[in-house]
């Protein structure tokens, strides 16, 4: 188990250097220049010199290998410079953002799987039966539906019920305070998109129970053990659900990754100050600096959930610890 | 005895008048207390006035700094009215033939530091602006370019020398984004204010949280006495324009300074009802398109010409007016400033004939006299923004349809979009606008210039008759005179030699909860920001 781990945690070098050559060809392939963004907007007058100076202070005017071996010479010592547009650094521009990713993400998670995993497994259990019937149109519309659309139609709908009812219209805060600070603003914010964002999850992680479930039924072992006469519930819980839990745990761990920098358009339609609209906003801007320590940031996320799910598929299946 | 009763009658009744005029008076006495908050659709770009351009930078920061002139915060809608902010009683008038502006400071200005501003502080402030040293960034420096020197005689006057007497002076001391900060602070570290901020405002800066909001609280040393009314502002960082709108509906935020488009207008107006007061003014903002003087058959000012006359502004301006944030029809300056042509003058020059059908008969004459090949489709690029931009490049290629010369759309996002505009010129015609800060037309105009005098004209060409008419306009100081010569500046430009083209002017739209009192819109949304005078009648 130690050597698998120790394979693994080695894999991660080779991986976030790639991606950070990836990102840095990438960004640099988008036409545009922060400082024609940042000094002249809207055609009005700006002087040409303020601009050659912006270039040259923001390092936009070096040749690509200098600007390349800074960003790697930058990362080796975990030293992500400063924001391009803001001018402050990085980690303290992610780092609040990164808070409230992380809750969303958490409470989505909490809500996707507390509401996936029971219903996919009643839905493969009952395959065919009706309650498999609205299980499944459950989860397809959840898939269906947009995140952000259903946020809109959210806000929309307590603006209207709350003006119907209290007479004075409604809606969730939108700027951020911490759990710790204020529990009931807080959640009165981020409830909503929770909810929005962990339907979808939900539905995905359903429709993934129930088909793996569905597949571990039909194994031997799950027939050998009716066969034996243990109680149909023990099947499921102890010999079927186990098992079929493996694709299910990717599943969420991806979705978890996602929801960490890939929640932009929820974001903005809920004001949330997360790590997707700071995305958005710094690849709108051409801010090299920021964009490329946030993609840093989210594969770095992606490396270790999926090396926790790989830890987690260890302990699960034990073919894999000992192969 | 007769006239003394109608006497004591008529009295009355001018006291009960008097009386009931007095009741809405009173009612608008300001109130202390309260904190604004209002949403911003974008983040500020750095801290630093001098060297930023963005409204977004402006808007939640323009209250913590103080500045010497500005607009008349009570009649922000002139275009000449300018006060003083931290100078003593009127803006001063020129002496030495125009060349010479003394101002003259207010000794009980203090910074947020609690140290008291000097005329050295107002010095190393323009200084910095009109004449930075190597490695600072200022903005707006070339504007200053009639400025010779800046010294202070005393603690307490402040000397600007001009090399020439012009009136583009005045406006252009006001813009907004001319801060006074600490000589003390600029001469330990003149990049100080890029990153912190420290005036001497109405407000006092307390906390920015990263991405969501800015905040600051009254100060109560503040110079212009009895104000600011307001406990505290907070600047609510919101991308969609949605989220904003509903953010007042739901009272998440008590106005929005930027502008509305009409539709959320017209949504906010039949939620709220009474509760929502609608300000509009005409924006200093023309939306414009612009051809590629190099590539062909925009090479020639026929075919140019041609995609002028065929836009009907002024029908155009009637019904945009409902789906975009544009109204008003004018030409290269600020509609109703002393320098612009009254509507009849400006009827004068081509595409702004009140004529249609003569128009574009004209157009297609002009097209046919050219040569231009009509079977091909042009290369329009539109910037990656729908209001107005969007709206108005698809109604633009429609109006070019009606005399037969075709285009396709490209939308860009703003930085492609630019590397395009900017960089490749891979395009025939492009959108473009001209916002400015003070409406100054002196400077405004400068759009219009040869490539090579004017950083913001992209569209490859050199007209030296325009230089030479800007150069001898900029020296006047007879507003008649200078009218004149903006007149042969706009129909050199927008007529004969057919170089860029206005389209229609903004309109800005400022949606706000009726509680909020003392705000009055302005003709661009960097103006009127210090918020001193805003209180809310809750």
């Amino acid at each position: 188990m130690r050597k698998y781990i120790l394979k693994r945690l080695l894999l991660v070098i080779p991986t976030l250097f790639g991606a950070a050559a990836l990102v840095f060809i990438m960004l640099r392939l988008i036409p545009g220049d922060i400082c024609e963004i940042r000094m002249s907007g809207d055609g009005g007058y700006f002087d040409q010199r303020a601009l050659d100076q912006c270039r040259e202070d923001s390092g936009t005017n070096l040749p690509m290998m200098t600007q390349f071996i800074n960003f790697i010479w930058g990362l080796m010592r975990f030293d992500f410079g400063t924001s391009m547009w803001t001018g402050q650094p990085v980690l303290t521009e992610i780092a609040l953002r990164f808070e409230l990713s992380l809750q969303v993400a958490i409470m989505a998670t909490i809500i996707g799987v507390i509401i996936a995993i029971p219903l996919g497994t009643i839905s493969a259990v009952k395959q065919n039966t009706w309650i498999d019937y609205v299980v499944r149109a459950f989860s397809i519309a959840g898939i269906a539906t947009p995140s952000f659309w259903l946020g809109i139609l959210i806000i929309l709908g307590l603006l209207m019920s709350t003006q119907y009812v209290l007479g004075t219209p409604w809606m969730p805060p939108i700027t951020y305070k911490p759990i710790w600070e204020a529990p009931l603003y807080n959640l009165s914010m981020l409830i909503w998109p929770t909810v929005a964002t962990g339907y979808r999850y939900s539905a995905v992680v359903t429709r993934m129970t129930r088909s793996a479930l569905l597949e571990v039924l039909r194994e031997d072992y799950v027939r050998t053990a009716r066969a034996k006469g243990l109680w149909e519930k023990v099947i499921i819980r102890k010999h079927a659900l186990k098992n079929a839990l493996l694709p299910v745990v990717t599943i969420v761990g991806m979705e978890f990754a996602f929801l960490m920098g890939g929640l932009a358009v929820t974001e903005q339609v809920f004001n949330l100050n997360g790590v997707g609209k700071l995305f958005v906003d710094s690849v709108l801007n051409n801010d090299y600096t920021m964009t490329q320590s946030l993609v840093m940031l989210v594969v770095m996320i992606f490396v270790m959930v999926n090396f926790l799910v790989d830890i987690c598929y260890a302990w699960m299946d034990p073919r894999i610890r000992y192969s | 005895m007769k006239l003394a009763r109608i006497k004591a009658v008529c009295a009355a009744v001018l006291g009960i008048a008097a009386v009931h005029t007095a009741i809405p008076a009173a009612a608008q006495t300001p109130k202390r207390g309260g904190t604004l908050n209002y949403v911003v659709p974008a983040e500020p770009p750095g801290y630093d006035g001098h060297r930023e351009g963005t409204f977004a930078m402006l808007q939640p920061i323009r209250p913590y700094y103080s500045v010497l002139i500005r607009v008349d915060p009570n009649n922000p809608s002139t275009t000449t009215d300018f006060v003083c902010d931290v100078c003593a009683g009127k803006v001063p008038e020129p002496t030495d033939d125009g060349k010479v502006y003394t101002f003259k400071l207010r000794d009980d200005v203090k910074f947020h530091t609690g140290e008291t501003m000097t005329a050295d502080d107002v010095v190393a402030s323009f200084n910095k602006i009109i004449f930075p040293p190597k490695g600072v960034r200022s903005l707006r420096r070339g504007m200053f370019s009639m400025v010779e020197s800046v010294t202070n005689p005393d603690k307490s006057t402040v000397v600007f020398k001009l090399k020439f007497a012009t009136n583009a002076f005045i406006p252009v001391l006001a813009i907004p984004f001319n801060w006074i900060y600490q000589k003390k602070i600029l001469d330990k570290d003149i990049h100080w204010y890029e990153t912190n901020i420290g005036g001497s405002g109405p407000f006092i800066f307390k906390e920015r949280q990263a991405g969501a909001f800015m905040r600051g609280d009254r100060n109560p040393n503040y110079y212009h006495k009895g104000q600011p009314y307001l406990d505290g502002i907070r600047a609510i960082f919101a991308t969609k324009e949605s989220l904003r709108v509903q953010a007042i509906r739901g009272g998440r935020a008590d106005i929005e300074f930027r502008g509305f488009p009409p539709a959320s207008r017209d949504d906010l107006v039949k939620a709220l009802g009474k509760d929502v007061t609608v300000q509009e003014s005409t924006w200093n903002c023309p939306i414009m398109f612009s051809p590629n003087h190099k590539r062909k058959p925009f090479d020639d000012a026929r075919v140019r010409r041609a995609l002028s006359l065929a836009v009907d502004r002024w029908g155009g301006a009637k019904y945009l007016s409902k789906i975009a944030l544009v109204k008003t029809v004018a030409g290269i300056t600020f509609p109703g400033h002393a320098l612009s042509p009254s509507d009849e003058e400006l009827k004068q020059i081509a595409g702004w004939w009140p004529d249609l059908k003569k128009s574009r008969a004209e157009a297609r004459k002009l097209l046919k006299e050219s040569g231009a090949d009509l079977s091909k489709t042009y290369l329009f690029i539109v910037r990656g923004v729908d209001q107005p931009y969007k709206i108005i490049a698809t109604w633009l290629i429609d109006q070019w349809k009606q005399v037969g010369i075709n285009f396709k759309m490209e939308t860009h996002p703003t930085g492609p979009f630019y590397a395009i505009q900017r960089g490749s010129k891979e395009f025939d015609v492009s959108t473009d606008a001209s916002c400015n800060t003070i409406i100054n037309p002196l400077v405004d105009v400068t759009k219009y210039l040869s490539d090579d005098r004017a950083s913001n004209n992209y569209y490859q060409y050199k007209d030296r008759e325009v230089d030479a008419l800007y150069d001898k306009m900029q020296r006047l100081t007879d507003v008649k005179a200078q009218r004149k010569l903006m007149f042969e500046i706009a129909k050199l430009t927008l007529d004969t030699h057919a170089n860029q083209f206005p389209v229609l002017w903004w309109n800005r739209i400022v949606v706000h909860r009726s509680y909020v009192k003392g705000w009055k819109v302005s003709p661009s949304h960097y103006l009127n920001q210090a918020l001193d005078n805003v209180w809310l009648d809750k």
